[in-house]
């Protein structure tokens, strides 16, 4: 797995985001530092209201920081930038309802520049990657909501992104289809060799996915720990989730959740009872 | 997801209000310049001072009160026949599913046609007496009612209608109790649409077929070539509009506070 | 057999009332002398002379007033829609400007269309111009207001999605905010046609030479009673037809609208 290349894909220093309405201004996020190698895969999970959707929306471009600094690749992120896909929750709302699937996988290729042949063969192949071969003429509406996510994946994958950003994308999913997915988006992972960011309020979710954990206090938001998941390249519902290291892992970084709901900010100050 | 929900920070800058405001100055600014300036002709677009003077002046008149009085009462009265009877036939001819299905055709067929086709007729039967503008008001709000009658009738839920009637609840019972609950939001966006389209077809009969009333005194001042008291009586018509729509709009939201339509302008 | 049964149900229903109407008109004014009711197979007998007949076919009145009103109607509505959806686009985009516009918009808007006649005679004289301009000026609001509604009411998960994946300003107003405010748009666009035809009907009879609502006007101060009711009913039809285009078109556009909705209602 290329997760010891040189030099970083994202980086992310002294981020600081306040809203600033038209009440009390609240702080989301306090400062947040970290980076992200090509080609990793880093989970991001922390207590709810930890401002992890924010920090995703930040990263994307798509809400401005109040300070610190995000780079992509080297260049700053103010707006959302090019060579990045969104997968977002709420499947939903994200998918064009007057387009159908394909339409959708289609809509930012030809946007990026993309070839016409080049396109119909990408979004084939991402709808095929996905198991979505067969419903290309669909509506998203006409799909079950697992399916209607499965086509926001394709989407992403057919644009080839660089930075694959990831936002709760299986929270609203029933659990057998939630299985399906993670294992998706492994394999995605594994055969494009993008970097991605999944955000995830499941801890099971995290370890089992990430190469590391990223896990965040309540908000205003600092980082906890960076925590690493030597999990080997090659996960399995059964086997990885059974496995004494994925217990560990487990326990830790409920451990730390739990803390950072009682308000803990630092690993320091953090009581974990099972060391692992 | 809080935080989603947070504004979007310090873009804020001026409130609404305050943009709009500066929105209907700068119309009543740009009305002012332009003619003087001489862009368009004065004759034809008297400045914003020249129209508010006329309309000063207009107020100042007994003649324009009696005519914006005969104007509410023609609108009025054409609203309140036109409900009537679309809620009476909606209601009746809604609760009876061949009632419905025979009149179905007939309905669509007659709805969209142009009650200005009708002036003629009018002008024959009613000179122009208040009747034959009650004629083009009725005719044109009176299906605006009816569909919106219809259609919330055929919302009440099945479930619930077929309980009625399994308890064998009396029809009035039934109306009172099941449609007219549930068609009353429907009910009051049909008042809401018919009574912009009245005001529309009160001010059009009083134009062309000359029932006294703010639209005939809009007339009489085009032959006389007043045009700065055309400007005027044109924003009265406007501002009688804005009057009519505000409080219909309120009316409507009073009613139907778990209606979509209005639980969508509730920020998500 | 029952379904050949249900077959025959159906139509008797579509049809049976429309003819039992017309019948009672038919035999009701069979033997009337009224002047102003003649009998319907008096006013049936005239459509062909009064409308299709002429020296040759380009001199006869379906030439020369109908397909130039029904030309001018088209133009100013089309005008209206071009017009109204890039405005109220842009407007429903951009908040301050929203903001600033609103409440002129809303004047505007209330402003019964009818009162503009006049003002646009002023700048246009009474010729196609003039009247062109009061059907585009009439019509534009509702298309304005209601995409300014839609836009502003777009999904912001979708507004995100859009501007993650960088899409254009010409692409996002193509892929994003006209579809995604189509059911509104088109909703303005049917009270922008009605408004449309009444506006064509009352330029001609307000001030004009030719035209459909010129005649029909003309026949009835004329006395022309036959001709002027077949007027009246070939302005019927042609709202009726118009509508029947408008209805075709805009489902076609929104077929997938529909589908939404039944499966949000289906599945919630």
């Amino acid at each position: 797995m290329p997760t010891d290349q040189p030099g970083s894909m994202l980086e992310v220093r002294g981020l600081n985001k306040v809203y600033a309405g038209r009440g009390e201004p609240v702080e989301a996020i306090a400062d947040l530092s970290f980076r992200v190698a090509p080609g990793e895969l880093v989970c991001v999970v922390g207590p709810s209201g930890a401002g992890k959707t924010t920090l995703l929306r930040c990263l994307a471009g798509l809400l401005p920081a109040t300070a610190g600094d995000i780079e992509l690749a080297g260049s700053p992120v103010t707006e959302p930038p090019p060579g990045m896909a969104v997968v977002l929750q709420e499947y939903g709302r994200s998918l064009f309802p007057w387009m159908t699937v394909e339409q959708n996988v289609r809509l930012p290729l030809a946007e990026k520049g993309v070839p016409k042949a080049e396109r119909t063969r990408l979004v084939a192949e991402a709808l095929e990657a996905v198991g979505l071969a067969d419903v290309p003429r669909s509506y998203p509406w006409q799909l079950s909501g697992g399916m209607q996510q499965r086509v926001a994946i394709a989407r992403a994958a057919a644009y080839e992104p660089q930075v694959l950003l990831m936002d709760e994308p299986f929270a609203a999913v029933d659990a057998q289809t939630r299985f399906e997915l993670e294992d998706l988006v492994r394999a995605l992972w594994t055969r494009l060799g993008v970097t991605v960011v999944f955000v995830t309020h499941d801890i099971d979710e995290a370890i089992y996915l990430g190469e590391r954990v990223l896990v965040l206090s309540a908000r205003p938001t600092v980082l906890l720990e960076d925590v690493r998941v030597d999990l080997g390249p090659v996960r399995d519902q059964l086997e990885t989730r059974g496995a004494p290291e994925f217990a560990r892992l487990r326990t830790h970084v409920y451990e730390l959740v739990q803390q950072a709901k009682k308000g803990v900010r630092s690993l320091a100050d953090a009581r974990l009872t099972h060391a692992g | 997801m809080t935080a989603r929900a947070a504004p979007r920070g310090r873009r804020a800058g001026m409130p609404s209000w305050a943009l709009g405001a500066a929105g209907v100055v700068t119309l009543m600014l740009v009305v002012e310049v332009v003619p003087r300036t001489g862009l368009v002709n004065p004759d034809y677009l008297p400045p914003t001072s020249v129209i508010l003077q006329a309309l000063a002046e207009r107020l100042q008149t007994p003649e324009f009160w009696v005519a914006l009085g005969d104007t509410l009462v023609t609108w009025i009265t054409g609203l309140a026949i036109s409900v009537a009877a679309g809620v009476v036939l909606g209601v009746i001819i809604g609760m009876v599913p061949f009632l419905r299905a025979a009149t179905a055709s007939t309905i669509e067929f007659l709805r969209p046609v142009p009650s200005v086709a009708l002036i003629p007729i009018a002008v024959l039967l009613w000179g122009n007496g208040m009747e034959a503008t009650l004629l083009l008001v009725v005719y044109a709000s009176f299906w605006q009612v009816l569909i919106q009658v219809l259609a919330g009738v055929r919302d009440v839920d099945p479930v619930a209608s077929d309980t009625a009637r399994s308890y064998r609840f009396s029809v009035r019972a039934r109306v009172r109790t099941l449609v007219w609950p549930t068609a009353l939001p429907y009910v009051m966006t049909g008042v809401r649409l018919g009574a912009a389209v009245a005001l529309i077809l009160t001010v059009t009969g009083e134009m062309l077929i000359g029932t006294p009333g703010i639209g005939n005194l809009l007339a009489t001042a085009r032959e006389s070539g007043a045009v700065p008291s055309m400007y005027a009586l044109v924003v009265v018509a406007g501002l009688l509009g804005v009057v009519i729509n505000l409080l219909a709009r309120a009316l409507e939201r009073r009613t139907l506070f778990w209606h979509p339509s209005v639980r969508g302008e509730v920020p998500a | 057999m029952s379904a050949t049964w249900s077959v025959v149900r159906s139509v008797l229903y579509v049809v049976g009332l429309p003819l039992i109407l017309l019948a009672a008109w038919w035999f009701a004014t069979a033997d009337s002398v009224s002047p102003y009711n003649p009998p319907l197979s008096e006013i049936v007998a005239t459509i062909g002379p009064t409308w299709f007949s002429g020296d040759t076919f380009a001199d006869t009145r379906f030439v020369q007033d109908i397909l130039p009103s029904v030309g001018r109607l088209l133009m100013g509505y089309a005008v209206a829609l071009v017009v109204g959806i890039a405005l109220g686009a842009l407007i429903g985009a951009i908040k301050p400007l929203r903001d600033f516009a609103e409440p002129v918009l809303e004047f505007f808007r209330a402003i019964p269309p009818p009162v503009m006649v006049p003002v646009l005679m002023l700048f246009f004289g009474i010729g196609t111009t003039m009247r062109v301009f009061v059907i585009a000026t009439g019509a534009l609001w509702p298309i304005l207001l209601n995409t300014v509604e839609g836009v502003r009411g777009l999904d912001p998960v979708l507004k995100d999605t859009a501007r993650a994946y960088r899409l254009g300003a010409w692409s996002r107003a193509r892929r994003l905010m006209l579809p995604g405010a189509g059911p509104q748009i088109v909703t303005g666009a049917r009270q922008a046609l009605s408004i449309a035809i009444i506006l064509m009907v009352i330029s001609e009879m307000f001030a004009a030479r030719d035209g459909l609502g010129f005649s029909v006007v003309q026949f009835q101060r004329s006395f022309a009673i036959p001709e002027m009711w077949s007027g009246v009913i070939i302005l019927g039809l042609l709202g009726v037809v118009l509508s029947l285009v408008f209805r075709v078109v805009t489902d076609a556009i929104l077929a997938w609208y529909h589908g939404y909705l039944r499966s949000q209602r289906g599945g919630a």
